[in-house]
């Protein structure tokens, strides 16, 4: 045994050990990222419920936490616009997505740990509706995902699919904007950003996409977030870099590695 | 193995110095040769080669046990209709076989490598060049094949032959050309699509006509021509799909910076503009409601819709095409007209 021991290359020096510590390095990153990126992204499942807080509680949280770029009448600032118009949906959007309270000027808001309770989202979304009324919530069978599967499929494909991906994975668009992806999107929120067209996001209002046609497309994501990807590891269902990356780097190492280790001489 | 003769030997002329050189090399590298034959672990250590002989066999067995998991598999995961049993079926047969071959593979090597004879042998290349007498042999052959065929003493059967080879390419030609419209002039084509005066703007793809009025601040609409949506896809309903799709955006008047013969093309804000992308064509309908950017997935082209969709970024050479509109008696979104440019990317005809 102790000629096997000199011969063999000690566990450090070893031509892998670079290799092998590059790798953990990368997983190492690679789950502290994709961990932390989906404990952001995570939004708290909030359906419009019985309030126990009233108008007047949501006058005061906007107050404190809204007013200063909102203005104390919702009539804007320079550092935010008016909420004139824009209604509890938007309010109930903006808020429970963690979008805002705003994080910083930037070309957009971030999705965020979301700041307050479902309770007090309901009151300032009744706050902002009582005093300048906007678009409101649907009827529940809106949201209840058993409209046409594929009819709402083909309006996604036509409608969003260019900026949030045929696969709802989201996409890059210009200058650091960019459209977030629907993997947790509830279907609450899915209505209210077509209503509302939050940031960059057009309008679909009820004349484009009818209340059945936003149904089913709200049916069509639903059906995507619940269902796996009949073709195995779907790597971020951003389609052709993401796959041909994963295969130059990690096919083709493999390969290379399987070649070093037929063509070395046995120890 | 054995050589008697050295097979480099017409070779060794060739790798004198040439007369030319100024230079003679009075100190070539010396060749050092073969290291020492090293002895394999498993030559000192009979144990060591059980192991690797116990290893192989394992590899071996593995397989048949993947093999037959593959079989299991594709009985435990039966396909019944739903996504999730395809994945699972495909996975883990896929699994099964890949280990199963992987595992023969890795066996095969591992006992060639540790197991088998580990002598060393020297095989020297043969040399590039053939010896004097097979290149002279090469060429008599090919003169005794040109004077028997009488390639080229009979010229009438050497042209028609080369003749024929040409003319055996025209078919091909023909048949590409074929790939074109017929009967139609490709270029009258490209520069028109089927929008006419009067065409109602409508929905994709129900072909629901759009009014002036739906249209709100800040809204997409993926519209097509009306009458596109009644097309079957035998009566070219793509083809015509492909140069007609048009996007409209309501922008607010006072953003909207409009050339003085453009004014009347849009109606109250509402602005349409071609789909395809004038760098090579596809479809352009990321819009950003707040900066009026439309932005182009494939190539980052920019195009700025508050004014006239100029090119702000990107490898576009053209502004979109405009759509002329107008709403008619009813108040329908309607076409004043085809576009007055042709749509998408550049052809040899338009530059």
């Amino acid at each position: 045994m102790a000629r096997f021991k000199k011969h063999r290359q000690s566990g450090r020096r070893s031509p892998l050990a670079a290799a092998a510590l590059i790798g953990i390095g990368l997983l190492i990153t690679g789950g502290v990222y994709a961990g932390a990126s989906a404990a952001v992204a995570a939004t708290s499942e909030t359906e419009p419920a019985a309030s126990t807080l009233t108008v007047e509680d949501g006058q005061k949280l906007f107050q404190a936490n809204c007013a200063t770029c909102h203005g104390l009448d919702l009539q804007g600032t320079d550092a935010g616009p008016s909420l004139y118009g824009v209604g509890e949906l938007a309010v109930h959007f903006q808020v429970s997505t963690g979008r805002m309270p705003l994080q910083a000027q930037a070309p957009q808001a971030p999705q965020k740990p979301v700041q307050f309770t479902d309770e007090q989202i309901e009151a300032l979304a009744s706050y902002v509706q009582a005093v300048a009324p906007g678009p409101a919530y649907p009827a529940s069978e809106v949201l209840d995902g058993e409209g046409d599967l594929a009819a709402g499929a083909e309006l996604f494909r036509i409608n969003c699919a260019m900026c949030h991906n045929v696969a709802g994975a989201g996409g890059a668009l210009t200058e650091g904007k960019y459209a977030p992806n629907l993997h947790h999107t509830t279907a609450l929120n899915m209505y209210a950003a077509m209503v509302t067209g939050p940031q960059n996001m057009p309008v679909f209002n009820d004349m484009n996409l009818t209340l059945e046609d936003k149904r089913d497309i709200i049916s069509a994501l639903l059906w995507m977030q619940e269902n796996p990807s009949p073709g195995g590891y779907a790597l971020g269902s951003l389609g052709p870099v993401a796959e041909g990356l994963f295969i130059w780097i990690f096919g083709i190492g493999t390969l290379i590695a399987v070649t070093v280790w037929i063509t070395a001489k046995s120890n | 193995m054995a050589h008697d003769v050295d097979p480099l030997e017409h070779e060794r002329a060739s790798w004198k110095p040439s007369s030319g050189l100024a230079v003679e090399v009075s100190d070539p590298a010396v060749n050092p040769g073969l290291p020492p034959h090293r002895e394999r672990i498993t030559d000192k250590d009979p144990a060591a080669m059980q192991r690797a002989v116990r290893t192989v066999y394992t590899l071996f067995y593995l397989s048949v046990a993947a093999s037959i998991w593959a079989v299991v598999a594709y009985m435990v995961f039966p396909l019944d209709g739903t996504l999730a049993a395809v994945h699972n079926n495909s996975m883990f047969v896929g699994l099964g076989i890949a280990f199963a071959l992987l595992a023969i593979g890795i066996g095969a090597i591992h006992w060639s490598k540790a197991v088998m004879s580990d002598k060393e042998y020297i095989e020297p290349r043969h040399a590039t060049r053939g010896r004097d007498s097979t290149r002279e042999g090469a060429i008599a052959v090919f003169e005794a094949a040109n004077e028997e065929s009488g390639f080229g003493r009979r010229a009438m059967i050497r042209n028609s032959l080369i003749a024929a080879v040409v003319a055996s390419v025209i078919p091909g030609i023909t048949l590409f050309r074929g790939l074109a419209p017929e009967g139609e002039d490709p270029v009258e084509l490209l520069e028109h699509t089927m929008w006419k005066k009067g065409m109602r703007l409508a929905l994709d793809p129900t072909g629901r006509p759009i009014k002036a009025s739906e249209v709100t601040l800040g809204s997409a609409f993926h519209v097509i021509p009306e009458e596109l949506a009644k097309l079957s896809h035998h009566e070219g309903y793509l083809e015509e799909k492909a140069k007609a799709i048009v996007l409209l955006m309501r922008l607010p008047q006072e953003d909207l910076i409009e050339a003085e013969d453009r004014k009347s093309w849009s109606y109250d804000g509402i602005v349409a503009y071609s789909k395809v992308c004038t760098h090579v064509g596809c479809p352009v309908a990321l819009y950003e409601q707040l900066t009026h950017h439309l932005l182009c997935p494939c190539h980052q082209s920019q195009f700025d819709v508050a004014d006239g969709a100029k090119v702000i970024f990107g490898p576009a050479a053209r502004p979109l095409p405009q759509l002329p509109i107008t709403v008619d008696d009813e108040g329908y979104l309607v076409a004043q007209s085809d576009f007055t440019e042709p749509v998408g990317p550049s052809f040899w005809e338009r530059h």
